[in-house]
């Protein structure tokens, strides 16, 4: 790292290696972007768009875009936390989030970006749409009523796995997740609750069966700290 | 269909061989499978995923993208209407009600014996002739009730589609003003010869002088495009062309494929001169299948002329030879990345940019995309040289433009003039009547008033990739503002989520508006909306899909406001239709079972 390989991110100089992306960069220095699809062990996907910041004015993903010397980043803006409630907004009226019977509650990172960006309301009319439940497969569970379609399962599966149990069909709001299998359950494939695309949902859509409620809500991890904190906070403990 | 397991694995190896058993050629595999069996089944599905060794997910993934491949059977007949604004200015849902109560189907639905099935389809490139559908993918235009009829009867008669009546099938130019391309005669391997003649470097620099941009809405320079292209490390090189003319409104390069197309192949050989290219695809929209045997056939005589194929014109290792790859009806296919996507057989999500398809894109090699009607263009500066062509247009935008001119006009159709051209100028050429807005460049593109009818077209004023739909004063901008707002929420991809989700929501506060039900509040909305998906969506679609809507705001607002309920705030819950399903169940219809309003 250079004493010239920084750039300013609300006002605020972070240092990076070359090829980090602003979003990597600022993770890495312990300051938060709200973020959805981005999993550091996976090539950045886009997706979600939580990460939109402003760079040199020009709006932009902080995960694709890569971090260059004197880059000038707004990020923890009111106009763009205002756009991200929205992002938040229009992710809760597509699915179906019950959040109080969710078993991923207090551990589920689109619940906890809307307390950190203070989404006090879903706004939009929902969309109620029919997803199905899979409960097929004897140890994990699959609820497509809370995907957000951040296709992590989809890369993990494919790109660390080499199963590609997962994939994302459909167009615009018809989009979802396919089992790879015939009778398209889970069940029939070689799925295994040891996959990386079994801990990776950032919601509760993929969850381990036969564990409910182990940490009681309140104690768990973004009922602790805000999600916001937990970047400074796992920096502090590797400084 | 009554096909077998084990006849359907030999129907669908026959499709496979034709294919080369290459998964990257997965959208036309699909093509044909749905052509033949009037849907891709999930046996179907099954047995090509083990035979193309893909997993079954991704052979769905593909499938499910694109709205001409289905999972369900269609009709025997399928029966498409195209549902672009201009369609319905020519009244194309009288003609399909009609067309339904004939043949006793619903929207959507196949028809109980099997035989039809109807539905609309985005913009089918037939704005100046329609209004048109698409009868089992071949384009039928200027439809009237009595040619709704003669179909019918053909339909109920069960005659195949290719002996239809050949005037049903007629697709005209009208050309209304040619200019320095449509005007000109062009024998095939003049240019080519032009530029074998000085050379690769010199006529790089010939398009580059020429500072000609591309013709499909971006404007890139094409010379600095071809130069990244042949600069690009790789171990192939392609040349595309893009005729996925999806933007409502447009449709010249229907135009310069049908009638132009050896100016089109010639353009990608020069491109594919300059870069080193040995393959060129061409991506034609699905919604012109029309043009695809006539294209083949004319590969084949260039073929023959030595002007495709291996040393052509006799330059050692000039080999260039190129294919065509059909659309499967997706708007988003357009996007150059996504249709690179396509190409490769997967469903057309635009990629993150960078890299650009120069260094890395079609099978991840370096490769040119340019527009039907760029690739055109290539072939003047071939034959006159770049000062010449700078010497058109503006000093920005040089060369002439081809527009489709569309709507409420006495003339419409293509009409090429040099860049510069007043709004005005081509609104009288076409004999505009009583014009009170421009839709200029499609869906997606920017909407002018009177007061903008003295702009130019031109990239540094109003840039445009063709489209020019004109609406009277008569027309109600709110519902052309409708129809584009539907048209993105079936187009998006669904790849990010403020265009995804963003663009449903706003169809349905348009929808609420339409039914009385919007106040102020919606309008508000509609704008904050716009902002989010115009400053955080992945590309293009979502980024220019509420502009319309902003636009018609700020102009036409008159239009917007004579529909708004005079509240702060009307809910979309509408309580007395929810219980409308409780009173069938119980049979009651008496005053208490009805919410009363508070009118």
């Amino acid at each position: 790292m250079n004493e010239y390989d920084k750039f300013s991110l609300d006002g605020r100089p972070i240092y990076f290696e070359r090829g980090q992306s602003i979003l990597e960069a600022a993770l890495a220095a312990g300051v938060y972007i709200p973020n959805l699809c981005h999993h550091p062990e996976f090539k950045p996907h886009g997706s979600c768009k939580l990460c939109t910041v402003k760079v040199n004015g020009r709006f932009g993903s902080a995960c694709t875009i890569k971090a260059m010397p004197g880059q000038e980043v707004a990020s923890d803006t009111p106009e763009l936390n205002g756009n991200r409630r929205v992002l938040l907004q229009m992710l809760f009226v597509e699915g179906n989030h019950f959040c109080p019977g969710c078993e991923k509650s207090g551990n589920c990172k689109l619940q906890a970006l809307a307390y950190d960006i203070e989404m006090l309301t879903p706004h939009y009319r929902h969309f109620y749409p029919v997803r199905e439940i899979d409960a097929t497969h004897p140890d994990v569970l699959l609820d497509f009523n809370r995907c957000i379609m951040c296709e992590l399962c989809v890369r993990a599966s494919r790109d660390v796995d080499g199963k590609s149990v997962f994939a994302l069909a459909g167009r615009g709001t018809a989009s979802h997740v396919v089992v790879n299998s015939p009778s398209g359950k889970l069940g029939d494939t070689d799925f295994a609750l040891t996959d990386k695309a079994a801990s990776v949902c950032p919601v509760g859509a993929i969850l381990s069966k036969r564990v409910g409620f182990a940490v009681p809500i309140g104690e768990r991890q973004y009922d602790v700290d805000p999600i916001s904190a937990q970047a400074s906070a796992r920096q502090a403990e590797e400084a | 269909m009554t096909t077998t397991q084990t006849g359907l694995g030999t129907y669908l190896e026959r499709i496979l061989k034709r294919h080369g058993r290459d998964s990257g050629r997965l959208v036309q595999i699909l093509r044909d499978v749905q052509a033949e069996f009037g849907r891709v089944s999930a046996e179907a599905m099954a047995i090509l995923a083990e035979r193309l060794s893909l997993p079954i997910g991704d052979v769905e993934s593909t499938r499910d993208f694109y709205s001409f491949l289905t999972s369900e059977p269609t009709g025997t007949y399928r029966i498409l209407f195209s549902d672009n604004i201009t369609d319905r200015m020519l009244g194309n849902q009288a003609i399909f009600d009609h067309m339904a109560r004939r043949l006793g189907v619903s929207r959507g639905v196949v028809s109980a014996d099997g035989l039809a099935s109807l539905d609309y389809t985005s913009c089918t490139g037939m704005c100046d002739q329609g209004p048109a559908i698409l009868v089992n993918g071949m384009a039928i235009t200027s439809m009237t009730l009595r040619r709704a009829d003669q179909i019918c009867e053909l339909v109920r008669s069960r005659v195949p589609v290719a002996e239809w009546p050949n005037e049903f099938f007629r697709v005209d130019h009208n050309i209304r003003r040619a200019d320095m391309l449509l005007g000109t005669d062009f024998t095939p391997g003049s240019a080519l010869r032009a530029a074998v003649a000085m050379g690769r470097e010199a006529y790089l620099a010939e398009v580059k002088r020429s500072n000609i941009r591309g013709r499909g809405g971006a404007g890139f320079t094409t010379g600095v495009k071809w130069e990244a292209a042949r600069n690009a490390r790789g171990d192939a090189r392609y040349v595309v062309c893009n005729a996925d003319e999806g933007e409502p409104g447009t449709f010249k390069d229907r135009v310069l494929m049908q009638f132009y197309p050896e100016r089109v192949f010639e353009g990608m050989a020069l491109a594919a001169y300059v870069v080193g290219a040995k393959l060129g695809l061409v991506y034609l929209r699905g919604e012109y299948l029309y043009l695809k045997a006539p294209l083949e056939e004319k590969l084949s005589e260039l073929r023959a002329a030595r002007l495709l194929g291996d040393s052509i014109l006799g330059v050692d290792g000039f080999d260039f030879d190129i294919e065509i790859h059909m659309g499967a009806g997706a708007y988003i296919c357009g996007e150059e990345t996504a249709l690179i996507e396509s190409l490769e057989g997967k469903p057309g999500r635009p990629r993150i940019r960078p890299p650009f398809p120069v260094s890395f894109g079609y099978r991840g090699q370096p490769t040119v995309v340019n527009n039907v009607e760029t690739l055109c263009k290539a072939t003047e500066i071939a034959l006159h040289g770049g000062a010449w062509y700078e010497g058109f247009g503006t000093k920005q935008s040089t060369g002439t433009k081809i527009l489709s001119v569309s709507g409420d006009v006495e003339r419409p159709g293509i009409y090429e003039y040099p860049f510069g051209v007043r709004i005005s100028q081509v609104l009288d050429d076409a004999g505009a009547k009583n014009p009170k807005a421009v839709q200029i460049s499609g869906a997606a593109g920017q909407c002018l008033t009177t007061r903008e009818f003295g702009r130019r077209i031109a990239f540094e004023d109003v840039p445009t990739a063709g489209a020019f739909m004109v609406f009277a004063d008569h027309r109600d901008m709110f519902e052309v503002a409708r129809n584009f707002a539907h048209f993105f929420q079936h187009e998006s991809c669904g790849f990010c989520t403020p265009c995804r989700v963003g663009t449903r929501i706003q169809a349905g506060i348009m929808d609420k508006i339409a039914a009385g039900h919007g106040t102020q509040y919606e309008m508000n909305e509609l704008q904050h909306l716009r902002e989010v998906m115009r400053t955080a969506s992945h590309c293009g679609l979502g980024q220019t899909a509420g502009g319309a809507i902003a636009d018609t705001i700020a102009k036409f607002r008159e239009d917007y406001e004579k529909r708004l309920a005079r509240k702060d705030f009307e809910p979309a819950f509408d309580l007395d239709a929810a219980l409308a399903r409780a009173r069938e169940i119980t049979g009651r219809d008496d005053a208490d079972s009805r919410m009363l309003s508070d009118a």
